[in-house]
């Protein structure tokens, strides 16, 4: 067995046995954990498989964002888990069944894959340059930046269309918070502003 | 024994139905549930990159590029759904969510 077998094993075994015990810990902090740990480990196959850029950005966005959002509304909410975790097993034959059903189609369809020799020649839409030359990194750009510059600006957009939603959804609005009112300070003239006053010589206002 | 594609596949498979699984006995808890979204996801991406590799074609890996994008937004607006709700309700128990009377 070589080594690329070896890691290859190595990183989806672990993925797969944290994975489950995503979905098995009793604890959710357990879980955001562990979901980190199959992040890692499916960004190691990524590299196994050429990908360079995206298993970085599966280490930045998954692990450094998204996981660690997970972690911050697990911490923040003051919710009993014991109670949710109730009736675990009660539901374990129904998914069961239903997982099992599913993974026997997918073999099934695994089974059945055969690789048409015309695609695995190579004679791709954007075929990959050879990395001796141009970094997966920079491969991936040419392409994204050029033909795929709309899906890249979609893209874009649904993440600003996300950040103004999540703004939008957790903005509270308290009480007897003093907040800048930009139009009113601009709206101030001479006349609202300043108080003309006669003072009387020793006497004060 | 050399790893090949269907191995890949494979790998991806059994995420997918853990994922899935997840969702069945976790649905009480939603944090949990959308952790289980996060997997299938995963599971889509091995795909989609495994594919990319063996078939010499990198559209697959912008694809994957572009699916990483959209979990990252529905993670955010999901968690940011649930503080939302959380904070009315004081629970984020999925029987509790029956406000639409769906």
């Amino acid at each position: 067995m070589d080594l690329a077998s070896l890691f290859f094993y190595l990183f989806s075994f672990i993925a797969v046995g944290a994975a489950f015990m995503v979905i098995a810990a009793r604890n959710p902090v357990h879980s955001v954990l562990f979901l980190i740990l199959t992040f890692f480990n499916a960004a190691g196959l990524f590299v196994l498989l050429g990908a360079e850029f995206l298993a970085m950005i599966l280490i930045v966005v998954y692990v450094g964002a998204v996981a660690v959002l997970f972690l911050f509304v697990v911490m923040m909410l003051d919710v009993d888990f014991v109670e949710l975790k109730q009736g675990f097993l009660q539901y374990v034959p129904l998914g069961g069944l239903v997982a099992l059903i599913l993974a026997g189609e997918l073999v099934i369809v695994l089974g059945g894959f055969i690789f048409d020799p015309h695609f695995a020649s190579g004679v791709g839409a954007a075929p990959i340059p050879d990395i001796a030359e141009v970094s997966n990194t920079k491969a991936l750009g040419l392409l994204l930046y050029t033909r795929y510059i709309y899906f890249f600006q979609a893209a874009g957009l649904i993440l600003l269309v996300a950040m103004i939603g999540a703004i939008v959804l957790t903005l509270q609005h308290k009480e007897g918070v003093k907040r800048q009112n930009i139009s009113a300070q601009v709206a101030r003239t001479r006349e609202t502003a300043i108080d003309v006053v006669d003072v009387e010589t020793g006497k004060g206002i | 024994m050399g790893v090949g594609l269907s191995h890949y596949l494979a790998l991806a498979a059994i995420l997918f139905t853990i994922g899935i699984f997840g969702i069945f006995v976790n649905r009480k808890n939603v944090i949990i549930i959308l952790m289980s979204v996060e997997l299938i996801l995963l599971a889509v991406n091995i795909n989609l990159v495994a594919f990319s590799s063996f078939l010499g074609d990198l559209v697959g890996q912008i694809f994957a590029l572009l699916i990483l994008t959209v979990a990252a937004a529905e993670a955010a607006i999901g968690l940011a759904i649930l503080v939302a709700f959380y904070r009315n309700r004081g629970s984020i128990a999925v029987e509790d969510i029956n406000a639409m009377k769906g």
